[in-house]
């Protein structure tokens, strides 16, 4: 009996060990690298939302960056909704984790390298990005500056 | 017997490169307009920056190489192919400032093959990149698609004789108007017509498939510098991807099609004679090669049965072999996608379309449409000789613009480029392979930056070596500026050292 109990549980693990895989946080160069095995199946992508969440009727496209590259996420409009900064020169994006199927060349959408979200989690929300004027570059203009001034004056004054 | 150059044609090529120089400084001031509007401080220090510094320079050369002398043909071909030697470090200094380039190198690589319409890519954090300095990006492609020089003659330069000879040396050797200056302004009238058009046809179809009203312009305006000048950048890390539009796809696949046609036929086209279009030696040797090439694609991708239907086929197999045709360098796909999804005969089909590039006198690079068609015209005519009576005489014309008679002087330049390019590919392919590179992955490489297209198979990275981004930063110079000005800065170097006196 304990042996059996052994054997199904050790079962159901080795079970549940591709969800979990599958579970973990992917990159896109992992994504790409292993693409067949993971065509049409559910994974779990997190990252940064970049540039603008494109509102298509009752769905959106959602660009989320992680560590090397971004990929396009197809959701839907109220998921969509909870997204409330995007990634910019001027603010960071809302980090997210979304659950969803991947397609390697998506038919219902030209042949994209997509994920059609199934479920989205919030991480962290975005931030602005400190705006501070660099103190060293604008010293070396008024140092160039100077310089360009002092040299005009030295080559008109040898001309006359 | 070599001879020594003089100070004098120092002072020539000094004088003239300064006035280059002080034009391209000029063109910072838009950058710096862009990042004063959205408010981005530190990108407008940057141009600020490399204003100063391309003045400074610009400055010095003009005021210690003062020179009243024209310029002959050696002159012409040496400040031009210096100019965009200069053009690319002076470019590179304000996207250096930005901290999005790992060093200074990879600023330069981006710079050069921004003004060389190439499109191949080494900055970092893209997505974050502001707007002042994506704009240059975008511009910089612009201006080497107009032609750096072409940017000189319209507003700097005085004299005409001098003109003409950096024109030729930008490989534009077209005469539009009988003006070299009046063609130069005629690229702009142009250019900026479609500008307008192209950004706000890319405008409304962003903001109509969900983009913010000033993203979706200002994405437009770079998309439409990249695509006309047939470059290939864009404002986002996914490429055109990012868009995940058809509609765009479209408008994209418009605008880079008519940067990749012969200046000329735009005149023709404004001035109201359309035939021209079908008559042209170049459109039908365009429309055969597309052909050609998409028939390969697409029995490639058809054999690995990767895109579902039609729709796929078209979006990926045909919009990647456009933009490689035109020389543009769009991408609705993964770099390493190339490579774990398309087949080999796809892959060579690509290859082949980025080899042949686009028309002469257009933003486009490679071996172009028109000896393409004159080296199979006069194959066509040698095997009709060789077929017909000995005493049957053989004289073949063809149209460009105008009747021409097909002389063997004129297959014989087609010819030669064709063979500088061909050489130009393989050894930028073993450059590759000699870094450890495949072959097949190399030779795509190469091609594409030899060719000023841009598209990669992920080659063209951060981590790549420094060697090989000289390597093809050499590859999108010289094929940007096809040879010849190249040979004779060369042959000018050689002359310094080993003239005689």
């Amino acid at each position: 009996m304990r042996k059996n109990i052994l054997q199904i549980s050790g079962f159901l693990a080795l079970m549940m060990l591709p969800i979990a895989l599958y579970a973990q946080p992917l990159s896109v160069a992992e994504i790409i690298k292993n693409v067949k095995s993971f065509d049409g199946k559910t994974i779990t992508f997190e990252g940064e939302v970049i540039g603008d969440v494109m509102r298509r009727g009752n769905f959106a496209w959602v660009n989320v960056y992680n560590y090397d590259d971004a990929l396009g996420v197809w959701m839907s409009a109220s998921l969509a909704a909870g997204i409330d900064h995007t990634g910019s020169h001027r603010e960071t994006g809302d980090k997210i984790e979304v659950v969803g199927v991947f397609h390697r060349a998506c038919p219902e959408h030209g042949g994209d390298m997509d994920l059609h979200a199934q479920g989205l989690r919030r991480i962290s929300c975005g931030t602005l990005i400190p705006n501070v004027p660099s103190r060293k570059k604008r010293n070396f203009i008024i140092f160039l500056l100077g310089a360009f001034i002092v040299l005009w004056i030295f080559t008109r004054s040898k001309r006359s | 017997m070599i001879l020594k150059p003089r100070l004098e044609d120092l002072k020539i090529i000094g004088y003239y490169l300064g006035k280059i120089i002080l034009g391209l400084a000029l063109t910072m001031t838009v950058p710096i307009a862009i990042g004063l509007g959205f408010g981005e401080i530190n990108p407008t220090l940057d141009f600020v920056l490399g204003i100063i510094i391309s003045t400074i320079c610009g400055y010095l050369l003009t005021v210690f190489c003062f020179t009243e002398k024209d310029m002959n043909w050696m002159h012409g071909m040496i400040v031009v192919s210096l100019a965009w030697l200069a053009a690319m470090v002076l470019g590179a200094i304000p996207l250096y400032l930005s901290g999005h380039w790992k060093s200074f190198l990879d600023a330069c690589f981006d710079a050069m093959s921004g003004l060389a319409t190439t499109g191949l890519v080494l900055v970092q954090d893209l997505d974050h990149l502001s707007y002042a300095h994506n704009f240059w990006r975008h511009f910089i492609m612009f201006i080497g698609g107009q032609g750096v020089v072409v940017v000189a003659l319209s507003f700097f330069v005085k004299g005409m004789s001098g003109a003409f000879k950096m024109y030729v040396g930008e490989a534009r050797d077209e005469r539009i108007l009988p003006n070299v200056i009046n063609t130069a302004r005629f690229i702009w009238i142009v250019s900026l017509t479609y500008l307008v058009l192209g950004t706000l046809a890319l405008g409304l179809v962003g903001i109509w498939e969900g983009m913010r009203p000033m993203n979706a312009f200002f994405h437009g305006v770079c998309n439409f510098m990249a695509a006309f000048d047939t470059g290939g950048f864009t404002p986002q890390s996914q490429n055109i991807l990012y868009y995940h539009s058809f509609l765009y796809e479209i408008v994209t696949i418009m605008i880079m099609i008519l940067g990749a046609i012969n200046f000329k036929l735009h005149y023709h086209i404004w001035t109201g004679n359309r035939k021209e279009v079908f008559k042209n030696i170049e459109t039908v040797t365009l429309f055969i090669t597309v052909m050609v090439t998409f028939g390969i694609v697409a029995v490639g991708l058809t054999q690995v049965g990767i895109y579902p239907n039609a729709e796929g086929l078209f979006r990926k197999g045909f919009y990647q072999l456009i933009s490689g045709h035109t020389g543009t360098g769009f991408q609705t796909l993964y770099d390493q996608q190339f490579m774990s999804d398309w087949n080999h005969l796809a892959i060579v089909g690509v290859i082949i379309a980025m080899a042949l590039g686009g028309a002469v006198c257009s933003t486009t690079g490679a071996i172009k449409m028109l000896r393409v068609g004159v080296i199979f015209t006069a194959l066509g005519e040698d095997i009709k000789r060789i077929i017909m009576p000995e005493k049957a005489i053989v004289v073949k014309k063809f149209h460009h613009i105008k009747e021409i008679f097909l002389e063997d002087k004129l297959a014989r330049s087609a010819l030669m480029i064709t063979l500088c390019y061909l050489v130009l590919y393989i050894l930028g392919a073993f450059a590759g392979t000699f870094y450890g590179y495949p072959f097949l992955d190399s030779l795509f490489e190469s091609t594409s930056a030899a060719a000023n297209v841009g598209l990669t198979c992920g080659v063209t990275s951060v981590g790549m070596p420094n060697g090989l981004k000289v390597v093809y930063i050499f590859q999108m110079w010289a094929g940007r500026l096809e040879f010849l000005s190249i040979f004779t800065l060369l042959g000018f170097l050689f002359a310094v050292f080993k003239g005689k006196k």
